[in-house]
């Protein structure tokens, strides 16, 4: 346990040790998360990273207990919350726990609420699940419409999702996200729907609403600007590993991995003209059957012989900045 | 011209005219004019008429099927109204008044206005009381194998895996068994009766809806609004009840709307054979059958009843035909 250590001035709250989740399928094992461990403290805000179909959905459906079924199936491993372990739980008790302590928040903001009940129902529904309710839950329902900043929350309770706009709705999901107070917060690409100027907004209301309840938040994504902007440290997953853990700051000013040199590179700056963007060479790798050694190395400009063999264990190259490269 | 290929030709003529008038349209008044609507309709507030707020005010043009409406409310009326309107007992008649003909035709009486059939019986009075049995026998088969089909056809796509696999393969085992047979069966058992129609039809007409209903909610389970409600920590069956249920009632409205013109024939038909209802019951059916051997010379036994089931069922297939293009989001109201 070599995250406790670093964290000693903080309670640990979330830890996944060497949670593998794959899917079987007719064309063999999808091995979609395989092996990931990390750690999260209460009141952090931990950036997920990593490019399409790596593995960053799969693992916060994990945590939840929701990979799709009956195809995915979460193989070995444990996830403390909380120092209980989700994987033991039964069904009913994972059900207490979801939107009541962990709670998330999805991509699609449109699409994930039901366009025939209304805002001010849905919003009540997390709080109606959890606990007894007698009689209306209007006055919630305003006071967490205020709380994420949707202007005419008392008339506005009324509404049906298709009368919010695309900002209100991620905003609508955010006090659903939020209504109960949970202890971490997973949010899926949260902004990858909205544009630009919405998402900033959404990010401070984020930043905002997590100060002041003090929850931790995982957030899902592959827009670096977005972690830059709220997290305070940074996770890299790459073919269903962590392949870099390091705080925000550290990781902008020298990413350790080779893959993580490349995505800071790949970015453009503005007002640096920079000719032809760079772009990592070569596709990701196929989770069905994945290189034996690092997952990187096909792709890796600097991969040497062991880098194809054998998987390269994690190295601690300064406080809390960690990498599994075997050039460290 | 067969009905079917007439509706569908009308159909055409309404659909290429995107900027018609009522005069251009010739068969408006069988499909139906368009109205203006101001505020009055709020087409995604998903049902009936709401009066709509000023934020959320819209025009929208609707289409009346005036003459769908129009035969429904008459089917309705006289189911409602049977006792006050109909102006003879329906099953008292006197044999002085025997096959009498309607009043405009010679040897009438405008005290029975469509005539009398052979044991001096009102037509008219029989009619309307026979909308009576047509309504409750096919509500009643609808409500029975709609309920069964909704149930099952939800679990069945929620569930998936196993459960959808048996309740899947029961309902091919069951449109596989014959109706009319069982309908037989049960129909020397018990007495052929209204009773024991309900109860075959509603047996055997379930795997219709549960098949429609299932495939809607296996596609509205992988809907994000699913996943949002289970991450929020909602159980199975309320997403069941409270989410993906709310929207199929739409789907089962318009199918059952449709239905029950089928059903009204389909009970004409038994009793016309004989399995459905018995004398002296009025049901349409029933009328044309006993009508039938007297056709040559007293045509209005059979012309009569005739006409109330054509009514009854371009009612209900009109509306439910209007319903379904009024309620699918899918289909955009100019």
């Amino acid at each position: 346990m070599k995250d406790k250590q670093l964290d000693t001035e903080n309670e640990e709250l979330l830890v996944l040790k060497d949670v593998k989740t794959s899917f079987f399928t007719k064309k063999g094992v999808v091995r979609a998360v395989d092996g990931v461990n990390f750690t999260i403290s209460k009141g952090e805000v931990v950036g997920l990273v990593g490019e399409s179909g790596c593995g960053k959905s799969i693992t916060s459906l994990s945590i939840m207990r929701l990979v799709p079924q009956p195809a995915g199936k979460i193989v070995s491993g444990e996830i403390l919350f909380k120092n209980e372990d989700l994987l033991k739980k039964s069904e009913d008790e994972m059900r207490r726990i979801r939107g009541d302590r962990i709670s998330m928040i999805l991509q699609d903001p449109m699409v994930s609420m039901n366009q025939l009940l209304k805002v001010g129902y849905q919003l009540g529904e997390p709080y109606r699940y959890h606990h007894k309710v007698s009689g209306s839950l209007r006055e919630m329902c305003i006071g967490l419409l205020k709380k994420v900043k949707v202007p005419a929350p008392e008339s506005r309770v009324n509404d049906y999702p298709f009368q919010f706009s695309g900002g209100m709705c991620q905003r609508a999901l955010i006090a659903m996200g939020i209504a109960n107070g949970p202890d971490l917060l997973i949010a899926d690409e949260p902004t990858t729907a909205l544009d630009v100027t919405i998402q900033a907004q959404i990010l401070k209301l984020m930043k905002d609403i997590q100060r002041e309840s003090r929850s931790s938040i995982i957030l899902i994504t592959h827009d670096l600007a977005t972690v830059a902007q709220i997290c305070s440290r940074l996770l890299v997953m790459y073919g269903g590993r962590i392949i870099e853990k390091a705080p925000v700051k550290t990781f902008y000013k020298k990413p350790a991995h080779p893959y993580s040199v490349g995505l800071i590179k790949s970015v453009p700056v503005l007002g640096r003209p920079s000719g032809r963007l760079y772009s990592i060479d070569g596709q990701p790798p196929s989770l069905l059957d994945p290189p034996s050694g690092c997952r990187f190395a096909p792709r890796c400009t600097q991969a040497k012989k062991p880098c194809f063999e054998i998987y390269p264990p994690e190295t601690i190259l300064e406080e809390g900045h960690k990498v599994s490269c075997w050039l460290y | 011209m067969p009905i079917s290929t007439l509706a569908f030709d009308i159909n055409k003529s309404w659909r290429l005219n995107a900027n018609y008038t009522v005069q251009e349209n010739v068969f408006g008044f069988l499909y139906g004019y368009e109205a203006d609507f101001q505020g009055l309709f709020n087409r995604k507030s998903y049902m009936f008429l709401k009066k709509g707020k000023k934020s959320s005010e819209k025009k929208l043009r609707v289409r009346i099927p005036y003459l769908g409406l129009g035969c429904l409310g008459l089917f309705f009326f006289t189911v409602i109204f049977a006792n006050v309107i109909s102006p003879h007992d329906p099953y008292e008649g006197d044999l002085a008044d025997s096959t009498l003909p309607p009043a405009w035709e010679e040897g009438g009486t405008t005290r029975f206005l469509l005539g009398t059939d052979m044991l001096g019986r009102d037509v008219l009075s029989r009619l309307i009381h026979g909308s009576r049995i047509s309504l409750l026998i096919s509500v009643g088969c609808i409500a029975f194998y709609g309920t069964l089909g909704v149930i099952l056809g939800l679990i069945s796509g929620f569930s998936g895996g196993r459960t959808d696999m048996i309740i899947m393969r029961l309902a091919d085992l069951w449109s596989s068994l014959p109706g009319i047979i069982l309908l037989f069966m049960l129909a020397a058992v018990y007495g052929p009766s209204a009773k024991t129609i309900i109860i075959t039809f509603g047996i055997m007409g379930w795997p219709y809806y549960g098949r429609i209903v299932r495939g809607e909610s296996l596609s509205l389970k992988e809907r994000d609004f699913v996943r949002l409600a289970r991450v929020a920590g909602c159980s199975n069956l309320r997403i069941m009840v409270s989410h993906v249920f709310p929207n199929i009632v739409n789907t089962v409205i318009i199918l059952a709307t449709i239905d029950i013109g089928g059903i009204i024939v389909l009970i004409a038909t038994l009793s016309f054979l004989g399995l459905g209802t018995q004398p002296p019951s009025c049901d349409w059916g029933l009328m044309l059958a006993e009508g039938r051997q007297y056709i040559t010379y007293a045509w209005w036994l059979v012309t009569f009843p005739g006409i109330a089931i054509v009514v009854a069922v371009l009612g209900f297939n009109l509306t439910g035909d209007w319903l379904r293009e009024l309620l699918d989001p899918k289909q955009k109201l100019r």
